[in-house]
């Protein structure tokens, strides 16, 4: 025969105070967990975001980012020459040249940033169609002007419409401000890739990035590109390059989760054990007329162990309400991988939530075993007798 | 009898719980001196730079390089006693998860300008003599089991090919911010891409000063002698530049806090709880002591006692373990936090914390106990 769940219930709630300072413990971990998972995949969304798919990435071979690749113009040439590239309506082949550079800038707060530096050739608008001019207007060709994605735009000092930007020995007029998708486009300033080269690093690109007019048609642009000896580069996948970028912060970011709350649970699932110990023991003589009665032995273990399992879910679930808040914060970084600054939100995904709530029951199931275990292992005559 | 035993007996009775309720308070203090460290660990690198050094760099950025041209000029100026440069190598031992910093130095001129680069003389003079010769902290020599002499591989990214050192020194960081450093010769790179356009360059300037109260005149009178080059300067106190490493991580430090006060909050909640439940389940015998004559004040010290008596050796665990970790293993964060340590400020922190746990967890039951009616609670011993 099974003890109602009911039972369990009306259990916790006559000691409110234990319940929820168990409970309360509980939430706690897992906020901190949602809340540094949520880090971590808002950092990975913001680089995935930044790839379209169909688009092609080519670097110097063996370079680990942009900044450490370089491709000369004939280089350039010959990858814009090959058959697959899409095609604009007026037959020019959808293709950017990227000129790539981190600049040093100080951000509202007055601490340092790296903000990357983008030189795009007119084409990189339609390469990566999620770029949407949001204030102002797009730079023209042929003069010293940059657009800024709104994600610094806000966070690093003199980037507003109309303020002047120095590189090297060249002032530039910031003419308007974009989004691209949340993506890691919005943490950089763009510019015209001839302007760029002028006062970064002379005449070579960092990166070349094109639209397939056909995106299965990729392994055969990777083999021939990859086969051509005037190259002597490596091609991505544009998303998978971006994905790239973020493994080493994303793995950081995730170890550090796990191995924190991890740690705090231990102590939690400690405060379970000590609370459900407690708990069981206020009950000897309740428990042991619940075995005369005829309730199994099982059936008592199960209820114990509901009981805990509610109040770690209770726990966990205020744990999570709590952690919403913190969705869609903008927060800012260097990832080391590129050196650059990047701009993202906090995301608590579907995922995230459902990985804290689990989390919260094991917890409980952990604390809650051997206390429901004695209770429902107890010798009758012995508890009923009293002490 | 005294209060002492009485202490150690209450809290021996339930040992399950009290092991229970230490180890919490225990996790709870290592997490909390962990992330302490990290963010002590990272401002003390910065903290212990020299005062008597300028870091010059391109003004664009740190990626960007200096002329090899401007170190006469330099030299020059007024207040610079030595001048030397380094540039960052970038190079990967085996694969990306082995990080630690390489410089490239013209070690002639780097070694008398940073005398916490500690190495002997016999290792020193090796490394001097020996062009692909390298000189490796002591901690990053032990995380990868080198031994001197040996032949060490690094794939260059930005000097692109496989670069073969031999180990010819290992040093002593005398201070944080060497700690996991690995030098190799700007000489070797240069011989090795004689012709390239990146050699014509260095990473960064490092100047000696006379007097750290010239500091910011000499940064200025640098940089505004490159104001209007090709590549302008930007001068300031090594500590300033270390500094700018730091903030370049934005809030992490914000975010170690937060957690570090969640872990914190967390196990005060639990164990206030559990000492709130012991004392609960004595009132009865709380009530048999004030009938032979203990008066409230004693009682209160009781139950204090107690809670204190787990804090302080949940306390003592947490930073035994902690110390214990950063001893045993150069615990460094794939490279990125060299020299973990944990500072004293960080041992006073956690001390106050106990102190405010034990005050909090014992004031509830010592309080419910010290206005306990002794008659009420009899009548529950039944």
């Amino acid at each position: 025969m099974k003890i109602p769940l009911v039972y369990s219930l009306r259990s916790l709630l006559r000691r409110p105070a234990t319940a929820a300072a168990t409970a309360g413990g509980i939430a706690l971990v897992v906020l901190t967990f949602v809340g540094m998972l949520a880090l971590a995949s808002g950092f990975r969304a913001a680089m995935i975001e930044t790839g379209r798919p169909g688009n092609v990435t080519v670097l110097r071979a063996g370079s680990d980012s942009e900044m450490m690749s370089g491709l000369t113009r004939e280089q350039a040439a010959i990858v814009r020459a090959l058959p697959h590239l899409a095609r604009a309506a007026d037959g020019r082949p959808l293709l950017t040249g990227d000129v790539y550079v981190v600049a040093t800038r100080e951000r509202t707060d007055g601490s340092q940033a790296h903000v990357p530096v983008r030189g795009v050739s007119g084409e990189a608008f339609q390469v990566r169609d999620q770029v949407r001019i949001v204030a102002g207007r797009r730079f023209q060709p042929g003069r010293p002007e940059v657009i800024v994605g709104r994600g610094i735009a806000e966070r690093i000092q003199g980037l507003g419409l109309g303020e002047t930007v120095r590189f090297g020995q060249q002032d530039f007029t910031v003419v308007g401000h974009f989004t691209a998708r949340g993506s890691a486009f919005e943490s950089e300033v763009w510019g015209e890739n001839e302007q760029m080269m002028a006062v970064f690093r002379g005449p070579f690109f960092q990166s070349l990035t094109f639209r397939l007019a056909d995106p299965a048609a990729f392994d055969a642009v990777k083999h021939t590109l990859a086969a051509d000896p005037r190259l002597g580069v490596d091609v991505y996948r544009e998303a998978d390059f971006f994905a790239g970028q973020s493994r080493l912060l994303t793995t950081v970011l995730r170890f550090l989760a796990v191995f924190v709350t991890s740690i705090m649970a231990v102590g939690a699932v400690f405060g379970a054990i000590n609370t459900m110990d407690a708990l069981v023991g206020y009950r000897t003589r309740e428990v042991a007329l619940l075995l005369t009665l005829g309730f199994r032995p099982r059936s008592v273990l199960a209820a114990f162990l509901f009981e805990a399992l509610l109040l770690a879910l209770v726990g966990g679930l205020a744990g999570v309400l709590l952690a919403l808040p913190i969705n869609g914060i903008t927060t800012s970084t260097t990832n080391m991988q590129s050196f650059a600054e990047i701009v993202f939100q906090f995301r608590v995904t579907p995922a995230i939530v459902g990985t804290g709530l689990l989390f919260a029951a094991t917890m409980g199931l952990l604390g809650g075993f051997l206390p429901a275990r004695r209770a429902s292992r107890q010798v009758i005559a012995a508890a009923l007798r009293g002490e | 009898m005294t209060l002492a035993t009485l202490v150690g007996v209450n809290l021996r009775r339930r040992l399950r719980r009290t092991l229970l309720t230490v180890l919490g308070v225990a996790v709870a203090f290592f997490l909390f001196v962990m992330l302490r460290s990290v963010i002590t660990t990272l401002n003390a690198s910065a903290e212990m730079s020299s005062a008597t050094r300028l870091v010059a760099r391109n003004q664009i950025g740190i990626v960007f390089p200096l002329p090899i041209s401007y170190g006469n000029r330099l030299r020059a100026v007024e207040g610079v006693t030595a001048l030397t440069w380094a540039n960052w190598f970038g190079g990967l031992y085996v694969d990306e998860r082995n990080f630690f910093p390489q410089l490239a130095i013209d070690a002639e001129s780097y070694l008398p300008l940073h005398p916490e680069v500690q190495v002997d003389a016999a290792q020193r003079q090796a490394f001097l003599a020996d062009r692909t010769g390298a000189l490796a902290a002591r901690s990053l020599v032990e995380r990868f089991g080198w031994r001197l002499g040996q032949t060490v591989t690094l794939r260059g990214t930005i000097f692109e090919g496989e670069h073969r050192f031999t180990l010819r020194g290992v040093f002593e960081p005398g201070s944080p911010g060497f700690d996991g450093v690995f030098f190799l010769h700007w000489k070797y790179l240069q011989e090795r891409y004689r012709d390239a356009e990146y050699l014509q360059n260095v990473g960064w300037y490092i100047l000696g000063i006379r007097n750290p109260a010239d500091a910011p005149r000499i940064a200025r009178a640098i940089d505004a002698l490159y104001e209007n080059s090709a590549a302008a300067t930007r001068t300031e106190t090594e500590q300033a530049f270390q500094h700018s490493f730091i903030t370049m991580y934005g809030n992490v430090s914000l975010y170690l806090n937060l957690i570090g006060m969640a872990v914190v909050f967390a196990i005060l909640l639990v164990a206030a709880n559990t000492m709130a439940m012991s004392a609960r389940e004595r009132f009865a015998e709380i009530a048999v002591l004030k009938t032979l004559g203990f008066g409230d004040g004693t009682v209160l010290a009781l139950v204090l006692a107690e809670a204190g008596a787990i804090a302080v050796a949940g306390l003592l665990l947490g930073l035994g373990g902690a110390g214990l970790l950063f001893n045993l293993r150069d615990l460094s964060f794939g490279g990125m936090i060299p020299g973990m340590s944990v500072a004293g400020e960080t041992v006073a922190l956690a001390a106050g914390i106990a102190l405010l746990l034990a005050l909090v967890s014992g004031a509830v039951p010592a309080w419910q106990s010290a206005r306990l009616q002794v008659v009420q609670a009899l009548r529950h011993v039944a």
